[in-house]
């Protein structure tokens, strides 16, 4: 049996500290106070003091209560048995039902050796031209929707997450509103996808530094299912309530702020986490979607800022549309060349004559005269937002690459569209 | 070594942080020396980085978790090294020389905590040639004699931590050998005596400087991207630095010059960026022709791997790494391009743990020393003289990922002060889809082009002039500007167009000869300097449209080809029409 500690020397947020021997870093303690028992994790050790974060919160625990080291640090099932099961960032179950404690594999493992990584190849078809003609999804990205708050973001994801094909699904939410994590579920339910996902959920209400816990839990498992060669697509929403969660932790463990209040780690951290999206040599894969809600739509705000330079792209929000500046698949030239040989100069043309449009835009509204090539962006415009933006535009790729050439040849002459001559002899429109 | 020893070095955790590990120790100990932290059967390697009283701080280069107050420390009283020698090329390194390839056969799909692997094969053998003899008097970074690594003809040095004059005593015979067979024996004036093996270690903070003196970096390094060689020349020993808003376009870039700048040796140092995007590297450099050799590009590379998710101790050392393994081939008269991407990921390395170790934070929370860290980095670039006269040389390009895009931040503004170019990539251009998004008016190089620098000024009036014009049509509109005015627009977008803009992504377009540039240049010059006659405005942008449209199928033409050709004759003569 192992050592109980009686004496807690500090409560400061919801950090402890005792006075204990050989106890690793990073484990394990369960503390029982008045108010029941919760998992605490070894964040520090100096001398004879270990510091603990306590995953329900300081609230009640008092000096006297009990410490139990468990001599290992957080791990989590990665059993088939999963599948169909909501469970809170801890790992406890949130259904009702039992608790599954069988293929325990630890949380936060080691980063996957780049050697038994493979180029992303597959494209993942979600029926949206905005993603799959102008910025293809594929399979193994990690990819955040860059949002504001009040945007359909968690709808969305949930339509891509249906529409892909994968074989698991493991929702990962972090400070959700109860409604949303409740929209999720049915969503999962009323397409018959939920026997084939695993929820690890922390709502708004629920103790903060289980927020922290969520992404690794969740990725643990993805990563187990993975190399048990399925394709695992991981859903993570909101990805900034997790920075947050982090910063108020850093903050009251008295570390120096690097930026906006975010521990200089932030990076790593978010990395640590997007990283494990992979394709494995002759193995699964694990596809991450996320949501990074943006404070104040400020992309440079340390949360988006960070994130962008660490996934493969981001699609952005705004409007209700997905946005053609700024979003971004790093990945999208790993599959659109075997698409359809049209399928760049479509991407590349239309957006480059959007953004005339826009700069057009901008001209009109100050009052100046429309030239004759100025009305035309104008009329391109307005086609291309109502049938390629619209997210309620659902076609295949073949589809959208057939519209967009229609769209060109309704507004342009051929030489105005800048497109190689022998491509125009092909496609344009007759 | 006795166990008395072994106890003098040895020491006990008191304390984890993160990576920061506190330990106390029996004797004394070195600052930045290796030490062993014992876990039962791993022993995870780290690195002093302070010494107070009889505790010392040790970043650790591997997780830390499980470690234990009590736990056992073992130093090594030596500085953090590197292996050099012969096989190096074609290795893909993590940021301490681990060979990643090889721990994948041994540990499969994860880098297991504490599993080390030596750097260089010590079983293959080597056709070592002697080049120097009996009697001979040598130097540190002299050769011995030679093996043939590839299609290159590599040194087998003196070691370079040799002071002083030494004399050949013996030499090895002709033949194979291993790395660790001894091929030479030396001996200094006052008798003491040296082996000269294959393979030798340096540690990495410390440049190598075994050569006789440092040159004026003159000539360019072909990068066959147009806006680089043409405006913003980058010199073969000069260093440059790409800063850029995520999203701009900094790895296809560097990707694109890891394929076709024109240096011996290419080495791409991974530093704390997405594992994906090495992979590419790792799996298509094996497969992609050098077209100046005719092997493989992965035959002139070496790749330090060290991404996001490993450990942020080593993303430090892996710049380190990667400058060694450069100047450890610049010392055999090669010349050597050494892409980091990102120097910001490794400054934030620096952060988190200056952080932990709880000093007074500068601005952003970066340490104070950060801007002397930046220019030692850099300043290890060069083109160097040999000890022999021949010459040899580095040249380093840094990307640079600044917070929120804003280059007035203290890792961009440090590598300004001491780089020889800047190419700062534009979210505008990018979102534009202008690439490569340079920006064409912002960037600089203090280097010389491969065109005449008169012609480089008339065509960057014409950008300057392009852009004012732009502006001001944003507020008069396009009525109120001069038709002549707004030719000269017309014809900086057609600059920009034609010759700043280069689809990496196509097998021609994705990479322009010397050649080719020069007399692509002189074509589009003649264009910017011709007087059109135009009636209209929406004359003169649709000639334009038309002009640009000869020129992009003539830049996706392979160079002297019959289209290639024909469309030249074209361009010639849609010029004249407006003449």
């Amino acid at each position: 049996m192992r050592k109980v500690y009686h004496r807690i020397l500090q409560i400061a947020g919801n950090v402890i500290t005792v006075e204990a021997d050989n106890v690793g870093y990073n484990d394990l303690a369960e503390v029982t106070s008045s108010r029941g028992t919760s998992l605490a994790q070894v964040i520090r050790l100096q001398d004879a003091i270990v510091s603990l974060q306590v995953f329900a919160g300081s609230r009640g625990v008092s000096t006297g209560d009990e410490v139990r080291f468990l001599g290992h640090p957080m791990r989590v099932s990665s059993s088939p048995n999963l599948l169909g099961r909501v469970f809170t960032g801890s790992g406890e179950p949130r259904d009702g039902r039992p608790s599954i404690v069988d293929d325990l594999v630890e949380i936060a493992g080691p980063s996957v050796n780049p050697s038994k990584r493979i180029i992303p190849r597959n494209m993942i078809r979600t029926g949206i031209p905005m993603i799959d003609v102008f910025n293809s999804l594929v399979e193994s990205q990690k990819l955040p929707i860059f949002s504001v708050a009040g945007e359909p973001y968690n709808q969305l994801l949930a339509r891509i997450a249906m529409q892909a094909e994968v074989d698991i699904i493991i929702f990962g939410g972090m400070g959700l509103k109860y409604d949303d994590y409740l929209f999720f579920k049915n969503t999962l339910d009323e397409q018959g996808a939920l026997s084939r996902s695993v929820m690890f959920v922390h709502t708004a209400s629920d103790p903060v530094v289980e927020c922290l816990l969520v992404p690794d839990m969740a990725l643990a498992v993805a990563e187990a299912y993975a190399l048990d060669d399925k394709r695992v697509l991981v859903l993570l929403t909101d990805m900034s309530n997790f920075a947050d969660a982090m910063k108020e932790i850093a903050i009251t463990m008295e570390q120096i702020p690097s930026n906006r209040g975010y521990p200089g780690d932030l990076y790593s951290k978010l990395a640590a986490r997007y990283e494990k999206a992979v394709d494995f040599d002759s193995a699964g894969s694990i596809t991450i979607l996320a949501v990074t809600t943006m404070p104040g739509d400020d992309v440079t705000h340390p949360i988006p800022d960070n994130t962008g330079y660490i996934t493969e792209g981001q699609f952005y929000l705004r409007n209700g549309r997905i946005e053609p500046f700024g979003s971004l698949s790093r990945l999208k030239q790993q599959v659109n060349d075997k698409t359809r040989e049209d399928h760049r100069i479509i991407m590349d043309t239309m957006i480059r004559l959007y953004a005339d449009f826009k700069e057009t835009l901008e001209k009109q509204s100050m009052g100046f005269q429309m030239s004759s090539w100025d009305d035309k962006l104008l009329a391109y415009g307005k086609k291309f937002e109502a049938q390629m933006m619209d997210l309620s535009v659902n076609i295949p790729l073949e589809e959208a690459l057939d519209a967009g050439w229609k769209i060109l040849a309704e507004c342009f002459d051929r030489t105005e569209t800048g497109i190689k001559t022998d491509l125009l002899d092909k496609f344009w429109p007759k | 070594m006795g166990d008395d020893m072994l106890d003098n070095n040895a020491g006990r955790i008191v304390g984890v942080n993160g990576n920061i590990i506190t330990a106390e120790f029996d004797t004394h100990v070195t600052q930045n020396e290796v030490a062993y932290i014992v876990v039962g059967e791993e022993r995870l390697k780290g690195e002093v980085i302070r010494v107070r009283g009889k505790r010392v701080d040790i970043q650790t280069f591997e997780d830390t978790v499980g470690l234990k107050v009590g736990d056992k420390i073992e130093f090594t009283d030596e500085l953090l090294s590197v292996e050099l020698g012969p096989g190096l090329l074609t290795m893909v390194y993590d940021g301490l020389q681990n060979p990643l390839n090889e721990l994948a056969e041994k540990s499969g799909f994860f880098l297991k905590r504490g599993f080390y692997l030596p750097a260089l094969n010590y079983e293959r053998k080597w056709e070592f040639t002697p080049s120097a003899a009996k009697g001979d008097s040598l130097k540190a970074g002299d050769a011995v004699g030679c093996v043939p690594e590839g299609i290159f003809t590599h040194r087998i040095m003196v070691p370079f931590s040799l002071k002083g004059s030494w004399k050949v005593v013996e030499v090895a015979a002709a033949g194979e050998y291993k790395i660790d067979d001894i091929v030479a024996k030396i001996a200094d004036e006052k008798g003491g005596t040296a082996d000269v093996k294959m393979v030798q270690t340096w540690p990495v903070k410390i440049p190598i400087t075994a050569y006789k003196e440092k040159l004026l970096p003159e000539d360019q390094l072909i990068t066959q991207q147009r806006i680089i060689d043409t405006f913003f020349p980058v010199a073969t020993g000069g260093t440059f630095c790409v800063p850029g808003p995520f999203g701009a376009g900094k790895t296809v870039l560097q990707h694109a010059l890891s394929q076709h700048a024109e240096a011996d040796i290419v080495i791409i140092a991974a530093c704390g960026e997405r594992a994906g995007e090495v992979v590419e590297i790792l799996r298509e450099f094996p497969h992609l022709p050098d077209p100046r050799t005719g092997k493989t590009l992965m035959d002139r590379s070496i790749i330090i791997c060290n991404t996001s998710s490993m450990p942020v101790a080593a993303r430090e050392a892996s710049v380190y790494t990667a400058v060694t393994l450069a100047e450890y081939y610049r010392q055999m008269g090669l010349n050597c391009l050494l892409l980091a991407d990102s120097t910001s990921r490794w400054a934030q390395a620096l952060r988190e743990m200056s952080g932990r170790l709880e000093e007074i934070p500068g601005e952003e929370a970066f340490p104070a020393y950060l801007e002397s860290l930046i220019a030692g980095f850099y300043e290890r670039a060069g083109l160097v003289k040999l000890n022999d006269g021949t010459t040899g040389s580095v040249t380093i390009g840094g990307t640079v990922s600044p917070a929120g895009g804003n280059f007035e931040e203290p890792v961009t503004q440090g590598t300004l002060k001491v780089v020889g170019a800047f190419h700062g990539l534009s979210r505008d251009r990018s979102n534009a889809r202008r690439f490569p998004a340079i920006h064409p008016l912002d960037s600089w190089s203090h280097y010389r082009s491969i065109v005449e620098p008169e012609k480089i000024g008339v065509a960057r009036q014409l950008l300057i002039r392009g852009n004012e014009i732009n502006q001001m049509m944003k507020v008069v509109g396009e009525e109120g500007t001069h038709t002549d005015d707004y030719m000269i627009y017309q014809k900086s977008e057609f600059l920009d167009y034609v010759y700043l803009q280069q689809n990496t992504f196509d097998d021609i377009d994705g990479a322009t000869s010397k050649e080719r540039q020069i007399r692509m240049f002189d074509k589009v010059l003649a264009v910017l300097e011709s007087k059109f006659k135009v009636e209209s405005k929406d004359d003169a942008r649709k000639y334009m449209q038309e002009l640009r449209q000869m020129f992009i199928d003539w830049n996706y033409s392979k160079m002297d080809s019959d289209e290639f050709n024909a469309l030249e004759k074209k361009i010639d003569a849609k010029i004249a029409e407006k003449l």
